[in-house]
């Protein structure tokens, strides 16, 4: 074996091995039946008495997630927050990837620390902050109260919008960073030679640069909607038991019904949902590397 | 019209970063509050920094994400660079496609998924051939390799296809063997790549909630898995203190290293302006 093989075997390995195996098992699982056992679910394969090896699948966990309002209700439910979520974050961070590559070379560096700094802080943190904010004794109830627009407390926490409003802020730099790559790079004599043949200002906008920016848009929104159709932190936290989400379900299933080959069926139908938007997204990744 | 528009701009930029850095500085206003209840001002105090150093489940909660982060980083720093050299270098080979998905799939899988399907591995692997025989800092460890090193190999893999082979094919054709090829002439042009990616897998590793909460053991606290079991039941003002000391250490870092790079950026320029200027001359 050649050191160019061994390069490529280990990590190829150490992949295969905590990578594709475990996915593997999770779907091997979603297709066992519910043991009230350690481990919790029947095998795959059984040996019979005559020496005979049996498969057995059992659609069982799908056949319940589909019959059961509450998991479809909860997947849509997920789909659309997401959506909403993604839309609200591209309406905010394009303007602001706009206006960072105007600025000047030093000021776009330090916008772009600013921007980035949040990252490297903690994400439960964050998510955290917004708790201290939206309660019922927070920062915005104290402010409107102070105010006097309101004289008791409205509920902001454990709702909807406090969903959407956690994943808009901890997502934003994930929408504005490949909207501000693909930006930079946008080449600036054509906005101009619209203008000198005398386009207004909006329509050069809506013909030259939105067109020329959509692999920004389109690889920002995938970047914010995967990992927030999945999220388990912003909903549990901040949307309380009245919001459904996916992630959070999939979490309780295994952690406090114990019901793994329910929360393998669970998962395998999240990625079922998440693998379109993954494919494309790997598409966009691939082409940018090469070139 | 000039005018207008910077004046659109300038108010898009101050409210997108008000956006990001009011809900921050609000949680470190409140952790000098000396009330218990967060929301309540009380006034001035550094009492919940004392509560916070006092408190031996934080730092060894501390201690426990500290390790994990640092040997993580060091292992997806080396996995994720063997990866990116493979996908970038060695050209075709059997199983390209699978191992091409296989390292950049953890970038995008729901962090739920991953870690479900590890801890199922874990237990699976434990009834087989008994180990892990329990569930703490090793298995935490190796979930995040798992996801870091696919981070390391994106970052190695964009930062070989930017420069051309061309240092590598004069090396080999003055006689240098592939492999000190690689040594002498890859590894130092990756460097800034392997930095980056030690940094990030090391901040991926501190920051992971919810891999880490599938695949711990009981005792096995990180400072996610901590913070986030007190701040389910509500605010609490040492967590505030805690938020503000990450932020404060992260900033600081990276300030430093922001400053360090734009000098070194505007000294290759000048040495750039200097070469053209030199030129011009002769």
């Amino acid at each position: 074996m050649s050191w160019r093989d061994a390069m490529i075997a280990i990590p190829f390995f150490w992949l295969l091995v905590f990578f594709l195996v475990p996915f593997l098992i999770v779907l091997k699982i979603s297709v066992a039946e519910s043991l009230i056992a350690s481990p919790p679910f029947s095998s795959l394969f059984e040996l019979l008495d005559d020496g005979t090896v049996t498969m057995r699948l059992v659609f069982e966990n799908y056949a319940y997630l589909w019959q059961d309002p509450l998991y479809i209700k909860t997947y849509l439910n997920s789909i659309r927050i997401s959506t909403i979520s993604t839309t609200v974050c591209l309406l905010i961070g394009y303007p602001i990837a706009y206006a960072i590559v105007r600025s000047s070379p030093t000021a776009r560096f330090v916008l772009l620390m600013l921007i980035i700094l949040p990252f490297w802080t903690s994400f439960l943190l964050r998510v955290y902050a917004w708790m201290g904010l939206l309660s019922d004794q927070g920062t915005i109830n104290n402010i409107l109260i102070w105010l006097g627009l309101i004289d008791r407390p409205v509920r902001l926490m454990y709702s909807e919008l406090a969903v959407h409003i956690g994943i808009v802020y901890s997502y934003l730099p994930f929408m504005i960073l490949p909207l501000y790559a693909n930006m930079e790079k946008l080449d600036m004599s054509l906005v101009e030679a619209s203008a000198d043949l005398g386009a207004r200002p909006v329509v050069t906008f809506l013909t030259v640069t939105l067109p020329l920016t959509i692999p920004g848009m389109v690889a920002g929104s995938l970047l914010v909607f995967i990992p927030a159709t999945g999220e388990f932190v912003i909903p549990d936290l901040l949307g309380g038991g009245n919001v459904l989400m996916i992630g959070r379900v999939l979490y309780n299933e295994f952690h406090a019904n114990h019901d793994w080959p329910v929360a393998s069926a669970v998962a395998i139908m999240l990625l079922v949902v998440l693998v379109v938007p993954m494919m494309i997204y790997q598409h966009i990744q691939s082409k940018q590397t090469k070139t | 019209m000039r005018r207008q528009r910077s004046v659109f701009l300038l108010s898009v930029l101050s409210f997108g970063l008000a956006f990001l850095y009011v809900p921050m500085a609000i949680l470190i206003i409140y952790s000098f509050n000396y009330s218990k209840l967060v929301p309540v001002w009380g006034g001035f105090s550094t009492r919940w920094y004392r509560v916070l150093f006092e408190s031996e489940e934080v730092w060894s909660a501390l201690t426990l994400s500290l390790k994990i982060a640092s040997v993580n980083a060091t292992f997806a720093t080396l996995l994720g660079a063997l990866a990116g050299i493979s996908l970038a270098r060695a050209g075709r080979f059997r199983g390209r496609t699978l191992f091409a998905g296989m390292v950049s799939a953890p970038l995008v899988m729901p962090e739920v998924i991953t870690g479900l399907s590890l801890l199922l591995l874990f237990i699976t692997l434990g009834n087989f051939i008994g180990w892990p025989t329990e569930r703490g800092m090793t298995t935490i460890t190796i979930a995040h390799i798992t996801f870091s090193l696919a981070y390391v190999a994106v970052i190695v893999q964009s930062r070989l296809a930017g420069v051309s082979q061309d240092l590598e094919e004069a090396a080999q054709d003055l006689g240098s063997k592939p492999f000190r090829v690689l040594i002498d002439i890859t590894l130092p042009l990756l460097m800034p790549a392997l930095v980056a990616g030690w940094l990030l897998a090391f901040t991926l590793s501190l920051d992971d909630l919810v891999i880490a909460s599938f695949v711990s053991g009981p005792g096995s606290n990180t400072l996610p898995i901590l913070i986030y079991s007190r701040i389910r039941l509500g605010l609490r003002p040492d967590i505030n203190a805690l938020a503000t000391m990450i932020i404060l250490i992260v900033s600081i870092s990276v300030f430093v290293a922001g400053w360090l790079l734009l000098r070194q950026q505007r000294r290759r320029d000048r040495e750039i302006q200097l070469a053209v200027a030199d030129s011009a001359v002769e």
